[in-house]
C-alpha cells in the first residue's frame, strides 16, 4: 500500500505494478496446475509392506476362506475388499469379471456380511472370487489400512502389498490395475 | 418450450451487454459518441432480460421440467417445493446464471438511479460492468448452459445432494452471491474512475451504498453459512478454514477494508488510490473465490461442483478482468492525486492502520488457501489448517481489534492519544480483568486473548455514544457502534467456544444417562422415522440443565434414497448461555449407539454477533441513503430558486 503521507511524484513508481505482478504469478501457477492435473491417487503407506497375519473363515459355503498363508505361494493376486450392502461394489463387479477373464486371481474379503445376502449378491453380480474370507468385525480391513469398501490390493507372490486402489474399480482403471499386477509379477 | 424462452432471453441479454460495452466505449472517445445515449436504456433492458432468464429457470425447477438436463440432474418430483426452488441455484449452471443476473440487475440499477456523477464516469462504469458481464454470459452460453435439453425425457430426476436439502441452502448461497456480485459495481466504479481519472468524495458517495449493501449480504451469508455448517455437518465446529469458506471470507475482508477507506474518501477526500485498489481487489477476490470453488483445483469438503474445463474458462476470465484492472491501475495510479494529508493520531490514521491489518489478514487467508496449490506445483501435497490460520491471523487481528477500540474516539485529521486516554481506561481494565480471570482458570492463550479483547471491545465500542444525546446520534454512527459491538459479541462467542466447550463421545443404550458440562442427558428410545425422501434412525434424548426441566432432543442418522447418502442430523438445545449439541452415530457390535455430545457456552453469540454486524451496516446504509436523498432534494431546491430568480 502507498503511505498516504508520501507525496506523489509523477515519475515511475514501480510498486504500483506489484499487485499485477503477483497476480501474474498466481495465474502462472494455476495455469500450470490446470494443464497438469495431478494424479488424484492417494499413495498408500502400506505399499511394500507384507500382508498382516490373518486367517478368515469361509464367507459362503462351498468356497474356501482366506488366510495370509494362501497369499504367499508365488502367485500375484488381487485382494478385493467388498460387501453385499455396498452399492459401489456392485458397480465394480463387471470390472472384476473383466480382470478375472484377463487371468487375474481375484480373492475377496467380505466386510460385515451375512452368508445369505452375500450369496444373493454373488448370484446377481457374478462371482469373480476364488476365495472369500468373512471379516465380520472389520479387523483385517483396518489392519490393511482400508477405510471403506470397496478397496483393492495387488499382492505379489511373496504376500507383499504392491498397490492399493481406493474406491470402486471403474472401466478406465482396469488397464492401470493390469499393469500393476504385471509389474508385481516381475 | 419455456426453456427456449430462457435461453433466448440469455442470448439477447448477452447481445445487449456487448452493445452496452461498445456504446459506452464509443461514448468515452474524445469526440463523445452518439451512442452514449444508448448506454443507460440498454443496461436497463439487459437487466430485465437476464432477470427473465433466471425467472424461467426458477419456473422450470418449480414444475420439475425433466426435459431440461439441469433439472433432471438436480431435482426430483418427490422433493419439497422449497428445495425444488432452491435447486435452481444449488448447482453450477444455476448459480452462474444467478451470478450473471445479479450483475445485470446491478448494472441496470446504476443506469437507472446514478445521476450525481459526471456522465463520463457513469458511461465508463457501465461499460466496465458490461465487459465483465460479457465474460460470464460467454461462460454460461458456451460452457455452462443451464437450458440444455434432454432427449428422451427421463421418467424421474436424480435428486439433490441431501446435505444441501436444508432451509439454510434456500438462502445461504444466493445471499453470498448477491454480496459477491454486488462488489462488481464497486469494481466497475473503480475501473471507470481509473479511465476518467475522476476520483473524489462524490465518487466515494456513489460507490459507498454498493459496498455497504454487498458487505451486508456477505456478512449475513457468511454468518448463515457458518451456522449451517455447524448444525448440518454434525462436527460441532463453526468454521473449518475450508477453501470454500475462505472464498467467502476474502471478499468480506476486502469489502470491510473498502468500506472504511471509502468513508475516508467521502468524508476527507484522502486515500484515493488505495480506495480504487481495494475496489478492484474486493471483486477480484469474489471472482477468485468462485474460480477456486468451481474449478475443483483445491480439494474441499464443499466439493459440490468440480470441473477442470470450466476452471480453465474462468481462469481466462480472471486473467482478463483482474489482470486488466490491475494493469490499468498500475498505469493510472501515479496520475491520480493521493488527496488530503493527515497525521497518524487521527481517525484517518486509525482507519489506515485497520485497513493495513485487514489486508494483512486477507493476505494470510489468501496464502493459506493457495499454498497447497503452490506446494503441489513443487510436487508436494500439503493442506493448511486451523493452526496456521488461527495463530498467524491473530498477529494481525489483535492489533486491529485494539485500534478498533480506540479509532472511533479519534477526531478526523489531527488528534492526540493523550486526549482520549481517560475514556479508554475502563475498557482496558475490563479486558485486563477478563484476561486475569481466564489465566487463573487455565484458558489457553488465544482464547484468553479473545475473551479479554471481546469484553474490552464491547465496552469500547459503545464509547462513541458516551456523553451524547442518543436521540441526536446519527444513523451511520449508530451503525458503526452496533457493527463494532457485534464484532466484540462474535469474538467473545468464538473465544468462549474455544475455551469452555465440553465434549463427550460415548456408546450408549436406551436408559443410559450421560453427563456433559452442567447437562444430564438421558438416552430414552431409538426408533426409525421416515421423511419425504429419506428414512432415519431417530434417538430421543432428555436433557436437563443443572437438574432443571427436561428438554427433548431428536438427533437422527438419516439415509437419503435419491441419491443414496447418509447424513447425521444434529439436535440442539439452546439456552441464553450456550448450546447443547447432540449427534447420533452408528450402532456398534454390542447394540449400543454412538452418541457425541457437546456443551458449548455462549457459542450462539458468534452468529448473533454476525447479525449485529450486518444490522450495523444496514443502519449505516439507511443513514447514508437518507442524507444522499436530502442532498439531492436541497440541490433541486437551489436550482429551482435560481431558476425563478433568473426569470
Amino acid at each position: 500500500m502507498s503511505a498516504p503521507e508520501t507525496p506523489r511524484g509523477g515519475g515511475g513508481n514501480w510498486a504500483v505494478w506489484l499487485p499485477a505482478l503477483l497476480f501474474a504469478g498466481f495465474l502462472a501457477v494455476v495455469a500450470y496446475n490446470l494443464s497438469n492435473p495431478a494424479e488424484r491417487v492417494v499413495r498408500s503407506a502400506l505399499i511394500g509392506k507384507p500382508l498382516p497375519e490373518f486367517a478368515l473363515q469361509a464367507a459362503v459355503p462351498g468356497q474356501p476362506g482366506l488366510a495370509r498363508a494362501d497369499m504367499a505361494d508365488g502367485k500375484v493376486r488381487l485382494l478385493n475388499i467388498f460387501a453385499s450392502w455396498c452399492v459401489p461394489c456392485a458397480v465394480e463387479a463387471p470390472q472384476l469379471a473383466q480382470l478375472k477373464a484377463a487371468g487375474v486371481d481375484v480373492v475377496g474379503v467380505a466386510i460385515r456380511d451375512r452368508p445369505d445376502e452375500l450369496q444373493a449378491f454373488l448370484a446377481r453380480h457374478g462371482n469373480p472370487f476364488t476365495r472369500i474370507g468373512a471379516d465380520n468385525v472389520s479387523k483385517i480391513q483396518f489392519s490393511l489400512g482400508s477405510s471403506g469398501v470397496p478397496e483393492s490390493f495387488v499382492i505379489d507372490g511373496k504376500g507383499v502389498i504392491r498397490y492399493q486402489h481406493i474406491g470402486e474399480i471403474r472401466p478406465e482403471h482396469v488397464p492401470l490395475l493390469l499393469r500393476q499386477i504385471e509389474e508385481a509379477g516381475q | 418450450m419455456i426453456a427456449n424462452i430462457g435461453l433466448a432471453a440469455l442470448w439477447f441479454a448477452a447481445g445487449l451487454a456487448l452493445l452496452q460495452f461498445l456504446a459506452g466505449a464509443q461514448g468515452l472517445t474524445a469526440k463523445g459518441g452518439v451512442l452514449a445515449a444508448l448506454v443507460r436504456p440498454v443496461a436497463i433492458m439487459q437487466g430485465a432480460l437476464i432477470g427473465l432468464s433466471f425467472i424461467v429457470l426458477v419456473v422450470l425447477f418449480w414444475i420439475t421440467d425433466l426435459s431440461v438436463l439441469l433439472v433432471a440432474k438436480n431435482s426430483h418430483s418427490a422433493k419439497p417445493l422449497i428445495y425444488k426452488l432452491a435447486g435452481t441455484w444449488g448447482n453450477h449452471e444455476g448459480s452462474m446464471l444467478l451470478w450473471a443476473t445479479v450483475m445485470g440487475l446491478a448494472g441496470a440499477f446504476v443506469a437507472w438511479i446514478e445521476r450525481r456523477l459526471p456522465e463520463r464516469t457513469v458511461l465508463a462504469t457501465l461499460a466496465a460492468q458490461a465487459f465483465v458481464s460479457l465474460g460470464f454470459y460467454a461462460f454460461l452460453l458456451f460452457a455452462s448452459n443451464p437450458f440444455t435439453r434432454l432427449d428422451p425425457v427421463p421418467a424421474e430426476g436424480m435428486g439433490l445432494n441431501p446435505l444441501l436439502q436444508d432451509p439454510g441452502l434456500a438462502f445461504h448461497p444466493p445471499t453470498l452471491y448477491i454480496g459477491y456480485v454486488g462488489l462488481s459495481v464497486a469494481f466497475s466504479f473503480a475501473v471507470g474512475a481509473l479511465l476518467t481519472r475522476e476520483v473524489g468524495p462524490a465518487f466515494a458517495r456513489a460507490m459507498r451504498p454498493w459496498v455497504l449493501a454487498s458487505w451486508i449480504f456477505l456478512t449475513i451469508g457468511i454468518t448463515a453459512g457458518s451456522y449451517w455448517a455447524y448444525y448440518e455437518l454434525g462436527w460441532g465446529g463453526w468454521w473449518f478454514w475450508d477453501p470454500v469458506e475462505n472464498a467467502s471470507l476474502m471478499p468480506w475482508l476486502a469489502a470491510t477494508a473498502l468500506l472504511h477507506s471509502v468513508s475516508v474518501l467521502a468524508a476527507r477526500d484522502a486515500l484515493r488510490t488505495w480506495t480504487i485498489m481495494l475496489g478492484v481487489v474486493a471483486f477480484s477476490m469474489s471472482m477468485l473465490g468462485t474460480f477456486l470453488v468451481r474449478s475443483g483445483i483445491l480439494t474441499s469438503v464443499h466439493a459440490f461442483a468440480v470441473d477442470p474445463t470450466r476452471g480453465a474458462f474462468i481462469l481466462v476470465l480472471l486473467a482478463l478482468y483482474i489482470g486488466g484492472a490491475l494493469c490499468l491501475f498500475a498505469i493510472r495510479a501515479n496520475t491520480i492525486n493521493e488527496g488530503k494529508q493527515f497525521t497518524v493520531a487521527s481517525r484517518e490514521g486509525a482507519l489506515v492502520f485497520n485497513n493495513v491489518m485487514l489486508s494483512g489478514i486477507l493476505g494470510i487467508v489468501l496464502i493459506g488457501t493457495l499454498y497447497p496449490l503452490l506446494a503441489e506445483t513443487m510436487g508436494d501435497k500439503v493442506s493448511v489448517g486451523p493452526p496456521y490460520f488461527n495463530s498467524v491471523g491473530a498477529v494481525f487481528t489483535i492489533p486491529m481489534l485494539i485500534v478498533l477500540a480506540v479509532g472511533p474516539m479519534l477526531r478526523w485529521r489531527r488528534d492526540s492519544f493523550t486526549r482520549i486516554r481517560p475514556v479508554m481506561v475502563l475498557p482496558a481494565l475490563v479486558a485486563f480483568g477478563a484476561a486475569v480471570i481466564c489465566a487463573v482458570a487455565g484458558v489457553a492463550l488465544l482464547p484468553l486473548l479473545g475473551v479479554a479483547l471481546g469484553m474490552g471491545l464491547a465496552f469500547a465500542s459503545l464509547l462513541p455514544l458516551h456523553g451524547r444525546k442518543l436521540r441526536t446520534v446519527k444513523l451511520p454512527v449508530w451503525g458503526m457502534v452496533i457493527a463494532h459491538f457485534g464484532i466484540a459479541v462474535a469474538l467473545f462467542g468464538m473465544a468462549s467456544d474455544a475455551a469452555f466447550t465440553k465434549e463427550r463421545l460415548v456408546a450408549a443404550k436406551p436408559g443410559d444417562t450421560v453427563a456433559v458440562g452442567p447437562w444430564q442427558v438421558t438416552f430414552q428410545t431409538i426408533a426409525p422415522v421416515a421423511g419425504p425422501n429419506w428414512t432415519a434412525m431417530e434417538a430421543t434424548l432428555q436433557a436437563r440443565y443443572s437438574g432443571g426441566s427436561a428438554k427433548e432432543l431428536h438427533p437422527q442418522a438419516r439415509t437419503f434414497w435419491a441419491p443414496v447418502q447418509e447424513t447425521n442430523e444434529s439436535a440442539l438445545a439452546t439456552r441464553w448461555n450456550g448450546q447443547l449439541y447432540a449427534v447420533l452415530g452408528d450402532q456398534g457390535e454390542d447394540g449400543r449407539w454412538q452418541l457425541r455430545l457437546w456443551w458449548k457456552p455462549f457459542v450462539t453469540l458468534i452468529w448473533y454477533g454476525g447479525l449485529l454486524i450486518a444490522l450495523g451496516g444496514f443502519l449505516a446504509m439507511l443513514g447514508r441513503l437518507a442524507s444522499d436523498l436530502r442532498r439531492v432534494v436541497a440541490k433541486d431546491k437551489i436550482a429551482y430558486r435560481r431558476m425563478r430568480q433568473g426569470r
